[in-house]
């Protein structure tokens, strides 16, 4: 395990009260169905609950939308503004980007709303931390910026404007060329999903530790139970920066995913 | 003789291979981020669009300590 902090006092002082985290932490036992295909486990019932509360509280703020705004839809105006300003105008450019707001304030809206389950007390686990969802997410994007990519500009058009940037002599093309088609095809989807992933499982890693840390210093007798306040308020403001980790990661694959279509629709240099 | 141990380590050496992983992206958001202030600093209005490179910047060289956590729990 890479958290691997206990020191040689806390493991002399019982080994019952401190456990280095492992990612058994991301694969509970079944609730559901266990043994088929379809097995129900926390992750998903976290899943469930957020995409619930997310759906049911768009639905009513769409269906109540007012020509002056309340509080919580003026929020919720206020994040589709930041998409469709911040984002999509900054990288795009209005006119070509704005055909896919819908998509990328949908992406936000969910990656964050699923990566802030790994900060409410109770579901501890951030729907995004188990490889599923952000695989998705990420395959989305390539779908889609192929298929804009292949209608704008034709197959072969589409992976010559993709991996053959002009203004290169000749022969570094031999080496651009497979470089730039693994790029395509592989490495943008992929970095996407490791990022997210990556983000939640190391935020949620950070949690466990120092909140099981301040419990063993806390109940192992000796004089280190002087140091489990501060372990316990590093902990507090770990959940401080995780929720800014959360709206971060969220708008790192928001703009990354425009970025990507913006490559593949953009005009002939 | 006998062979006699003088010092022992215990733990994974993947902590010290993700303190390596983490040295050059570490260094090189300080340069991003560094560079990002300096530019606000001359062009304060470009602010919104300095900003987005930096982000896109951050994000691919993150990616390589992300990496490096990501190696350490499947070697492990």
């Amino acid at each position: 395990m890479t958290a691997d902090v206990s020191s040689p006092e806390l493991a002399a002082s019982g080994d019952e009260l401190y456990h280095t985290p492992t990612l058994g932490e991301f694969f509970p036992d079944a609730i559901l169905f266990a043994g088929t295909p379809f097995e129900f486990n926390r992750v998903q019932l976290v899943r469930l609950i957020i995409l619930v509360v997310v759906l049911v509280g768009t639905y009513l703020i769409a269906s109540r939308a007012k020509l002056v705004p309340g509080r919580i839809q003026s929020i919720f105006e206020l994040i589709i503004e930041f998409v469709n300003t911040q984002i999509i105008d900054s990288v795009m450019g209005s006119e070509r980007g704005r055909q896919f707001s819908p998509m990328l304030i949908t992406m936000f809206v969910m990656i964050f709303a699923m990566n802030l389950g790994g900060v409410i007390p109770g579901m501890n686990l951030a729907g995004t931390s188990v490889i599923g969802l952000p695989l998705m997410l990420a395959l989305w994007t390539f779908v889609t910026y192929i298929i804009f990519g292949v209608k704008k500009h034709g197959l072969g058009g589409y992976l010559k404007h993709e991996t053959m940037p002009p203004g290169v002599p000749k022969p570094i093309y031999l080496l651009l060329i497979p470089i730039e088609f693994l790029q395509v095809a592989i490495i943008r989807w992929a970095s996407l999903t490791i990022r997210l992933l990556a983000n939640m499982v190391a935020g949620h890693m950070m949690l466990v530790v120092f909140i099981s840390l301040t419990q063993g210093l806390l109940l192992s007798g000796t004089w280190l139970m002087a140091v489990s306040p501060l372990s316990g308020a590093l902990a507090i403001g770990i959940y401080g920066f995780e929720i800014f980790v959360a709206a971060l990661q969220a708008f790192v694959f928001t703009i990354l995913s425009a970025v990507y279509i913006n490559m593949a629709t953009s005009d002939e240099h | 003789m006998e062979p006699t141990i003088l010092a022992e380590l215990t733990g994974n050496v993947a902590s010290i291979g993700y303190g390596l992983a983490a040295i050059g992206p570490g260094i090189g958001i300080g340069i991003i981020v560094g560079k990002t202030a300096e530019a606000t600093a001359r062009q304060p209005e470009l602010r919104g669009q300095l900003q987005t490179t930096m982000f896109i910047g951050i994000a691919f060289t993150e990616i390589l300590t992300l990496l490096a956590i990501v190696t350490g729990l499947i070697f492990s």
